[in-house]
């Protein structure tokens, strides 16, 4: 993809912002995003640099938010409805969630059933790393009938050339 | 299609079998959050893309060989008090009767399984039997569910599992509970002993009608809270062990109180017996008690065995949207008790007398659990 401002370079900087109720969208190369400030930790508003393309116009000091690209759910918004608006948000600000989750739940790794489209061969989703955290905390805490259970269930899930 | 009316005469399925522990245990529910991959969840989508959503999955979830002849309708064809008697039913939630258009549901025949169209997620389902019977009300429900996943897209993540509008639901998008009555443990005074032991394991535990509802009629309702990180067996399997061990707490409690305080048990039984039968004036809160204490009497041996499951009918039919829709009008607080004591009279009229010298103490079906 080609950078917005330059149109010569790829773009490698990807932002999205929620104006007036409109998204907006710019695609910037590394020196254009650098050059518009997007560096700056006090931010930029995206709006008037898509107005001020080319005529070097001081950057706004506006902190930019984080939104979901597919919805337009802020980062504000979601803080304080604590509901989030569609599957594609958990990309958008699923990275800093881990601490809630670890509040809320048993753990941060699902491991349970999965949907026909996501079970991709070669892929188990992480659960048999998980399976073996397991098994090595029952077999510390010596609760060796969960860990035969732990070690078959491993079994099943690897192929028998890779199996342990 | 099945008509409300029909939806409304005919008892659900669990009410007429006698599931495990069903002295202890009314029903076992088990529900699933679901959401398409790509539109907005309900509450944050525009009005639109909520009724596309809507019209998408309508046809897809009543053409469910599960939903055959079942009842299916949008929100915003139902009037208030249809709306509400779906909630007395525990068909539908408080949230979604809240909501009028874009919003639907769809209920099978027997009224085991109730899928939400736009609540919360864009879809619920719920399962539901008699008794202790979670593994059974989530093998139900994991068949729609597989049904649906060859249909559908859901929205799902590698990490972070099924994806849901509220992080709490996160991962299975699973909820179990089972709704246990608790007398013995309530006149025992131990029952905020059991509460506090079961939310520090990381269980919630709610009144009748879900969260922030008051416990009426000793009922409760336990369920897990976390839904990420264990797999759906699994969360069912600890759920079902926790419960066990509170339905050996109550028989213990009951057995104690007969063993200790026959009296006590006799006045409060023969109380509401003499309440259910002759009132004339009966809020609902006082029908509810007292109905939980004559089913009490039923389970000790005082009253007729089989008056349980009439029992459980009434503390559905007595709810305000059930006594209204019967009645056929709008009706006052006021009138609404001098009804509902009189549907008491009439559905309790042919009950012999308690027999005090019938007393026993609860039997354990089972060994008990070590
Ligand atoms: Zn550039
Ligand atoms: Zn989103």
């Amino acid at each position: 993809m080609q950078c917005d401002v330059c149109k010569q370079n790829k773009a490698t900087v990807f932002l999205t912002q929620i104006e007036k109720g409109k998204m907006q969208k710019v695609n910037l190369c590394e020196t254009c995003a650098h050059a518009k400030g997007v560096a700056d930790p006090k931010g930029f508003a995206l709006v008037e640099m898509l107005h001020g393309f080319g005529h070097g116009e001081k950057v706004a000091t506006q902190p930019q938010e984080r939104t979901c690209p597919n919805c337009g759910m802020t980062q504000t918004t979601f803080r304080k409805t604590g509901r989030l608006g569609c599957g594609a948000c958990y990309q958008t600000f699923g990275e800093g969630m881990d601490q809630l989750l670890k509040a809320m739940h048993k753990g941060v790794r699902h491991t349970g059933r999965v949907p026909a489209w996501a079970k991709v061969v070669g892929r188990d989703n992480g659960r048999v790393e998980d399976l073996r955290v397991r098994l090595e905390e029952a077999v510390a805490a010596e609760r060796y009938e969960e860990a035969g259970r732990l070690r078959d269930e491993i079994r099943q899930l690897t192929p028998p050339e890779t199996a342990v | 299609m099945m008509k409300f009316a029909t939806l409304l005469r005919k008892p659900p399925e669990w009410m007429l079998l006698d599931g495990p522990h069903r002295d202890i245990v009314i029903t076992s529910r088990v529900r699933l959050a679901r959401n398409l991959d790509g539109p907005a969840f309900p509450g944050f989508a525009k009005k639109e893309d909520r009724t596309t959503v809507m019209q998408e999955l309508q046809p897809v979830v009543e053409g469910l060989p599960e939903m055959k002849d079942g009842f299916s309708e949008d929100l915003g064809g139902l009037d208030a008090i249809r709306k509400q008697v779906l909630v007395e039913k525990h068909l539908i939630s408080r949230e979604q009767a809240a909501k009028s258009g874009g919003s639907a549901a769809v209920i099978n025949r027997d009224q085991s399984l109730s899928i939400m169209i736009n609540e919360e997620d864009h879809l619920r389902m719920q399962s539901i039997r008699s008794g202790l019977d979670l593994r059974v009300a989530y093998a139900a429900l994991d068949r729609v569910d597989e049904e649906l996943d060859g249909l559908v897209k859901f929205a799902f993540h590698p990490r972070f599992g099924y994806l849901t509008a509220c992080p709490t639901n996160l991962g299975t998008g699973m909820r179990a509970s089972a709704m246990l009555h608790l007398p013995g443990l309530v006149l025992s005074e131990q029952v905020n002993q059991v509460i506090a032991a079961v939310n520090k394991i990381g269980l919630a535990v709610r009144g009748l009608y879900g969260e922030g509802t008051e416990a009426l009629a000793n009922l409760f309702q336990i369920s897990n809270q976390h839904t990420l990180g264990e797999r759906e067996p699994e969360i069912i399997a600890r759920l079902e062990r926790v419960i066990e061990q509170i339905i050996n707490h109550e028989r213990n409690a009951r057995r104690k109180l007969v063993e200790d305080q026959p009296h006590k048990v006799l006045d409060h039984v023969g109380r509401a017996y003499a309440a259910l039968r002759y009132a004339h004036i009966l809020e609902s809160k006082e029908a509810l008690t007292q109905l939980s204490m004559l089913r009490l009497g039923s389970d000790l041996g005082i009253l007729p065995s089989d008056l349980g499951r009439t029992i459980d009918t009434l503390l559905v039919e007595i709810q305000p949207a059930h006594l209204q829709i019967n009645s056929q009008r709008k009706l006052g607080p006021e009138e609404r008790d001098v009804l509902r004591a009189e549907t008491l009279r009439q559905r309790l009229a042919g009950v012999p007398e308690p027999r005090p010298e019938s007393l026993q103490p609860p039997v354990d079906p089972e060994p008990p659990v070590i």
